[in-house]
């Protein structure tokens, strides 16, 4: 649609600016404010430049942290992905068992974080659990309070359970806006089970999978609550990711000048990321209104 | 035969429903642990290891529904959930409008920056938002909690209306206003009931995502505005955790959202057929 040019419609805006600006602004200056002053106390602050940006740098702790973000967002992607298109490409696509599956499966996209994480709680231990229960049966070493992989499987399985549907729901979606035209061309073409999905559905859900990707990369890459409530962040610090890391450092040490200087290259790296994920997509957007 | 979309084959549909009925079932078997878990006395979770509830009891239920300290978590949840609902739909209606109808001074700019509100960790404004709702004196109030997660469900709803505006022809508000309407009474009378169904996915995607937020909801109360999700973690006591009431309370948190999806089960894949959520 072409859009016409109205400076009036600022107006329209202004709420949302009021808004954001008080939500996201003022606290984001406050980190600003803090990662660049050090004090003794008493309300005293003093400007300290770079040095908490330099000590951050510097320490293992926020480099580790970050090496364990990283492959913990990439593993799921790996895994949520995939799997979300093969599920999508299985559901129902219309009637009573199309409307069962969207709701069963919505439904853990509805559960508190924190509940997320208690269920995995209480069906991964090894007493009470019946998957710990189970495996402990069979043999097999998990704990996942003290054993290192026991512990990343378990939260890597809880991510796929907990934000693979949503991956199949977007693919799926994408999937309905076909026209059946396109699937009697490739029959009478006679194209393989594997060529319809290369050359007519893939590139129909492309721009969904990349809000998929974009939305799981943001979400994963921010987690919290659900490793905290399972883990913890141990055994050790071996499920620490950033935010766990940070609001230890936030809220439990009170190291507000590493804290924020911390945050501030937190989300620097998010928006980095994202801004590429976004410029692609807004570009394929523009590519297919042609 | 090679094998298209029309899965009219009684070989394909058998596949499908393997698949789909393994994927469900991974789903639900968590959940359903955390079912029967809720119906177990401590003693049989603890001593007895069994598929079933036993000893079938109501006890946990009844624990959260007569103590007040309980059941005030669900209410402050709710309360704050719906006042966010109010705020971001009323703010975001016109914001996305103006996207979706104009072109004005930095309007792409505007928009991401928008939209790095929904990609800021709330890690990073736990502590900044503590101190500004306290100096402001809206610590442990519904509203605060409320305020915060507008920063991420703003920039959502602007993104999901804003596909939705899209798609409503321009004609029509070229029509009302030869006709003679104002710019409310346009956008309220004839503009807002022709988005309906994408305020509806709106204002479901936004009480997802404030109703399974903790991290904020937590720090910016303490007693009066509490949320049931940071009730929970009261049920470590001293003889260790309650695991019966824990599990009961976790039930109670999913009919909610249960409900809601029911009731918007045709509109979700419409929403998420715009892409934007």
């Amino acid at each position: 649609m072409n859009k016409t040019v109205n400076q009036k419609a600022w107006f329209l805006i202004l709420p949302v600016l009021v808004l954001v600006a008080f939500s996201a602004v003022i606290p984001l200056m406050t980190v600003v404010n803090y990662s660049v002053q050090d004090t003794f106390g008493n309300n005293q602050f003093f400007w300290a430049g770079i040095d908490w940006f330099r000590e951050m740098m510097d320490t293992e702790r926020m480099w580790d942290a970050l090496g364990r973000q990283i492959a913990f967002s990439a593993i799921i992607l790996a895994i949520e992905i995939p799997l979300g298109i093969f599920v999508a490409l299985n559901m129902p696509k219309r009637g009573f068992w199309a409307s069962f599956c969207l709701v069963l499966m919505s439904l853990p996209l509805l559960i508190p974080w924190n509940v997320v994480g208690t269920i995995w709680q209480i069906f991964g231990r090894v007493d009470i659990g019946l998957l710990g229960y189970t495996l402990d049966a069979m043999g097999i070493d998990y704990n996942y309070t003290q054993n290192f992989y026991a512990a990343w499987i378990t939260v890597i399985v809880m991510d796929v359970w907990h934000w693979t549907s949503l991956v199949a729901l977007l693919a799926y979606a994408g999937l309905q806006s076909i026209p059946d035209a396109y699937y009697q061309a490739a029959k009478i073409d006679q194209a393989s089970r594997w060529a319809v999905f290369r050359f007519i559905e893939l590139p129909k859900i492309t721009g969904v999978l990349m809000i998929a990707i974009l939305l799981r990369f943001m979400d994963s890459f921010m987690i919290y609550t659900e490793p905290f409530v399972v883990t913890g962040g141990g055994p050790g610090n071996s499920t620490t990711f950033l935010s766990i890391d940070l609001v230890k450092m936030a809220l439990g040490q009170f190291d507000l000048g590493p804290a924020a200087a911390f945050s501030i290259m937190y989300y620097l790296v998010i928006l980095l990321i994202s801004y590429v994920f976004y410029t692609v997509m807004t570009n394929l957007d523009k590519r297919d209104g042609h | 035969m090679s094998v298209s979309a029309q899965k009219r084959g009684g070989f394909r549909i058998k596949g499908n429903a393997i698949v789909m009925g393994l994927y469900l079932l991974f789903l639900l078997l968590p959940i359903y642990w955390l079912l029967t878990m809720s119906l177990k006395t401590n003693t049989e979770i603890l001593n007895t290891f069994t598929l079933w509830p036993r000893d079938l009891t109501f006890d946990n239920y009844l624990t959260i529904l007569t103590d007040a300290s309980w059941y005030t978590g669900y209410l402050n949840s709710m309360a704050y959930v719906v006042i966010n609902m109010v705020i971001s739909l009323a703010v975001a209606l016109p914001a996305a409008y103006a996207f979706s109808r104009y072109t004005f001074l930095g309007d792409k700019h505007l928009f991401f920056w928008l939209l790095t509100n929904r990609m800021a960790p709330p890690a990073v404004f736990a502590l900044p938002f503590f101190q500004l709702y306290s100096s402001v004196g809206l610590f442990d109030t519904h509203i605060a909690v409320a305020l915060a997660h507008c920063l991420f469900n703003v920039p959502l709803a602007v993104w999901i209306l804003e596909g939705f505006m899209r798609g409503v022809p321009k004609e029509i508000d070229e029509t009302a206003y030869i006709d003679g309407y104002s710019f409310p009474r346009f956008f309220i009378r004839i503009f807002t009931p022709l988005v309906a169904s994408g305020i509806g996915v709106t204002a479901f995607f936004l009480f997802m995502f404030s109703w399974v937020e903790l991290l904020l909801s937590r720090t910016l109360t303490s007693v009066d505005a509490k949320p049931i999700a940071a009730t929970m973690t009261r049920t470590v006591g001293a003889a260790g955790i309650d695991w019966g009431v824990l599990a009961a309370a976790g039930v109670l948190t999913i009919v909610p959202g249960a409900l809601v999806i029911y009731f918007v089960r045709n509109y979700i894949a419409k929403g998420f057929a715009l892409g934007r959520v």
